[in-house]
């Protein structure tokens, strides 16, 4: 066999395996919206759930779903922020910095359940809060720790060290280079590790349903006072996510019109996790232009 | 004269090997000092001795010592950071950071506290003119500085350094990466500013070192071979390296 017809076969091999691969992304994508779509209305995503009877929405879900996004990231942001800088600027290379990136990547690759089963018994029992968007939140941010930090401190490594050194021959201390410099540069990396990250929180379901519950309070959203318990704002009261209804829909769920509901949440999900790539593709792109003034 | 920067015995190691044997090399205050040399010599290595870049680098170890006016600059209570605003640096490769012209420019001035809108505008005017390139840019303050060429993008970070009136400008092979023309710019900039600064440049283009320079240095394996006035050492070299060096038979 000469090397053209074995460049010939691997490369035909090399397509049909990609064929697959987007094969099995297309099947899946075209299945759940297909049959998801048709469910969406104005009313499906602005209406509450209905236990028993048909015709409930998934507005409560799909909010709880954000909310616990937002309070997940803001907890942490901060966290992966520091530990990325860290890793990236400070940490000197020896056994203790491998360590704690062996530990980094052994936490993102625990099981989701073994997460939630974990903040049930520490969080909601243990610590008393009940099963509440803080605790939710807490254990996503178990996830959310790792990929944030690999994709801050890997933004941070893209930044050249040409620019340590000009930041640093200036006479500003390690820390204003790295704040001042470093990080700025390293801005549309770090959003798009957001962004990317948040995809992930917003679908997960195993982890929550012990630690965020499986339970959608009628909240006032007109209540702006987080203490209140009827706010829609506290992150103490229990909230069933979006993907945490889907799979309760498809467990116990007794409305008539349980898998049209669930069809139509997955949809919604898949939309949103579309959204939020597209979304970070395109202000990475956008930033990276800025940054470096490519035309 | 006066001295501005005095060394004595400057050894480098990077761990174990040794890349200066013993540099002894004065400056004088306002005047254009050249380092010249085959590549490996160790004259941007030495270069970097003095505004302590090889902190930066693990496993080097420096004795002997270095001295600016007064103060030993590897003395334990020597504050870095202001070492390096007395001592500023520009490298081979240009590199502005991703911001706009007025930016780059001001960002040190920022960073020390100055806030005065008219004093930043007017430091930033003045740099720029100093760098020769002040015509080219000065309609293009906020654009970004990655957007102009490699030469002018250089430019823009001497007139960053000049901006925060350092003592020192320290300059490591500035134009190798440039065209002739741009080349030739950034030797006005530095003919511009000699009677303000004290300039210390690398190059391996010895026309470049003939042309500006007051007085050269000609380094070969981590030795100082020979430091004399530029004229005398193009003209009349005393050590036979030099001039097997300058007539370009090695390097």
């Amino acid at each position: 066999m000469n090397s053209k017809t074995s460049n010939n076969i691997a490369t035909g091999v090399i397509y049909v395996l990609v064929a697959a691969v987007i094969g099995i992304l297309v099947f899946l994508l075209g299945y759940i919206l297909w049959t998801g779509i048709p469910h969406i209305s104005w009313h499906f995503l602005t209406s509450a759930a209905q236990s028993f009877r048909a015709g409930g929405g998934v507005r409560d879900q799909l909010f709880n779903s954000m909310y616990l996004l937002v309070l997940t990231l803001i907890i942490s942001f901060p966290i992966a922020l520091g530990s990325g800088i860290y890793l990236s600027e400070y940490a000197p290379n020896n056994w203790f910095t491998g360590l704690i990136r062996t530990a980094v990547e052994v936490l993102s690759s625990l099981p989701s359940v073994v997460v939630g089963l974990f903040g049930y018994l520490l969080f909601v029992i243990q610590f008393n809060m009940g099963c509440s968007i803080l605790a939710g939140a807490i254990a996503l941010t178990f996830f959310n720790l790792p990929l944030l930090t690999r994709s801050i401190e890997e933004s941070l490594q893209d930044v050249s060290q040409l620019q340590r050194e000009a930041g640093l021959s200036l006479g500003l201390s390690r820390w204003k280079t790295i704040t001042g410099i470093v990080l700025p540069a390293a801005v549309p990396g770090i959003l798009t590790g957001i962004i990317l990250s948040a995809g992930r929180v917003f679908g997960e379901a195993a982890a929550l349903i012990y630690t965020a519950g499986q339970s959608a309070p009628t909240v006032n959203y007109g209540d702006w006072n987080p203490v209140d318990p009827a706010s829609f704002l506290n992150p103490l009261r229990p909230a069933e996510t979006l993907a945490v209804h889907i799979w309760k829909l498809n467990t116990e769920g007794v409305t008539p019109d349980a898998a049209a509901i669930s069809s139509g949440a997955s949809a919604v999900l898949i939309v949103v996790i579309l959204l939020f790539n597209l979304l970070a593709r395109m202000l990475g792109n956008w930033m990276y232009k800025k940054m470096t003034a490519t035309r | 004269m006066t001295k501005i920067i005095t060394s004595k015995d400057v050894h480098l190691y990077y761990g174990k090997k040794e890349a200066l044997h013993g540099i002894n090399l004065d400056f004088e205050e306002h005047q254009i000092t050249a380092l010249i040399g085959p590549s490996g010599c160790g004259k941007s290595t030495y270069l970097r001795c003095l505004n302590r870049m090889n902190d930066l680098i693990k496993g080097v170890t420096i004795t002997g010592s270095i001295k600016l006016e007064d103060e030993d600059i590897y003395a334990p209570q020597t504050d870095v950071v202001n070492l390096r605003k007395r001592v500023g640096m520009v490298f081979q490769q240009p590199n502005p950071f991703p911001f706009s012209v007025y930016e780059n420019v001001a960002y040190g001035l920022r960073l020390a506290g100055e806030k005065d809108k008219h004093v930043l505008d007017e430091r930033v005017e003045t740099s720029l003119k100093q760098a020769a390139i002040w015509d080219e840019v000065k309609d293009h303050l906020y654009e970004n500085a990655l957007a102009f060429s490699g030469g002018q993008q250089q430019r823009i970070c001497v007139a960053r350094v000049l901006a925060v009136q350092p003592e020192v400008v320290l300059l490591d092979e500035p134009t190798s990466a440039l065209d002739p023309i741009s080349s030739a710019k950034i030797e006005d900039t530095l003919m511009n500013i000699r009677h303000e600064y004290t300039v210390i440049i690398v190059t391996h283009n010895m026309q470049q070192a003939s042309r500006i320079s007051d007085k050269t240095a000609f380094l070969l394996n981590g030795d100082l071979v020979e430091f004399s006035k530029t004229e005398k050492m193009f003209i009349h070299p005393d050590d036979e390296k030099t001039s097997d060096y300058l007539n370009g038979k090695f390097g």
